[in-house]
């Protein structure tokens, strides 16, 4: 029997409502939210289960939305992919603003232990349980997590650099 | 000798010539020297990189002004040539390349992101070597072509060739070094 979406979503419901939910399908791939202290029981679930069977990590990353509500402004996806039947599917974790804490699912892809580091380095995510959570491209005197939407793009420090030759004026300039 | 009338030699400097002798200033000799012989540390990171090779290369020929000898070592080079984008994170390795290069030293900022930061106006990007180094000659440009790294090139040599033998001691040098916290 081959992996469709609509088996993912009802085996998922059927064992982990209430924490997995708003299943849709986006660019021909099928995502859903988990809550966030669900996140490492049900991806575990993901790849040991011989049905689902999830063998491979292809990403993770972190998403900013500083006008969502305050309990679900940083967003973490994970793209999972399962090699038998090349069936794709997005996972997205939801973590409150003041504390953006969630577990790291290391022990079970070692894949993710850069794709971690960086998604602390950009966006100040703490992966609990990592065994090295420290920056990995920027550099280590950086205080501030660049892709924070609070955090200007620019160098501060920059002294020769003229806005309006960057496409950063106002209209009516 | 050859007698070739390809060859061109440089100008002797300014001095009093006179039957089996010519006197000239010491400097002026050791700015010659120098200026003609400058051994090139290529630091290249991006697509200045690219028209530096090109400037080496047969058409354009860095060797018919003495530097011909790339020097990857930047203990054995006099002219630091640094052609890209450099990171804040290279910053420290680029300050430690030109911390081993020995006296005298000049540096070259080859296009717009080595001598400015160029477009990338973002937090990760040095906005021009000189936050960290003190640089003699900037080459605009993105990148440059190779004739203008030759200008650049022959307008260091002009500096060289008028520096003074007392510079690299002099107070003013010192203070220089020591802004960029440079021992």
């Amino acid at each position: 029997m081959s992996l469709t979406n609509e088996l993912i979503t009802q085996v998922l419901s059927k064992y982990h409502t209430p924490n997995v939910e708003n299943f849709h399908v986006e660019h021909d791939m099928l995502a859903f939210e988990v809550k966030k202290d669900a996140s490492f029981e049900v991806i575990k679930f993901l790849k040991e289960d011989a049905e689902m069977d999830f063998n491979f990590l292809t990403d993770v990353c972190g998403v900013h939305y500083p006008d969502y509500d305050k309990d679900r402004q940083f967003c973490v996806v994970y793209h999972l992919h399962n090699w038998l039947e090349n069936v794709r599917i997005r996972i997205k974790v939801f973590l409150p603003a003041d504390k953006p804490e969630i577990e790291s699912v290391v022990s079970l892809y070692a894949g993710a232990n850069w794709q971690e580091r960086e998604t602390y380095d950009f966006y100040g995510i703490v992966f609990k349980n990592h065994p090295q959570l420290k920056r990995i491209l920027n550099m280590d005197e950086m205080e501030s997590f660049p892709l924070r939407k609070e955090f200007p793009l620019e160098d501060q420090g920059r002294t020769d650099k003229d806005d309006r030759f960057f496409g950063r004026t106002g209209p009516n300039c | 000798m050859s007698n070739s009338s390809n060859i061109k030699q440089v100008a002797p400097p300014a001095g009093y010539a006179g039957e089996g002798f010519f006197a000239t200033k010491l400097s002026e000799v050791v700015g010659l020297a120098r200026a003609n012989s400058m051994w090139p540390l290529p630091f290249a990171t991006s697509c200045c990189g690219i028209e530096y090779m090109a400037t080496m290369a047969a058409t354009y020929d860095i060797g018919r002004f003495g530097s011909e000898r790339m020097s990857f070592s930047p203990r054995q080079a006099d002219m630091l040539l640094v052609m890209g984008t450099i990171a804040k994170k290279m910053a420290p390795i680029l300050r430690q390349v030109y911390e081993q290069m020995a006296e005298p030293r000049w540096v070259i900022a080859v296009g717009a992101c080595a001598s400015t930061g160029g477009i990338f106006d973002t937090y990760s990007v040095l906005q021009g070597i000189d936050k960290v180094i003190p640089v003699d000659v900037y080459v605009p440009g993105c990148p440059p072509r190779p004739e203008q790294i030759l200008d650049g090139i022959l307008e260091l040599q002009n500096i060289v060739k008028n520096e003074s033998v007392r510079r690299r001691s002099s107070d003013e040098y010192k203070d220089l070094l020591n802004s960029y916290n440079i021992k």
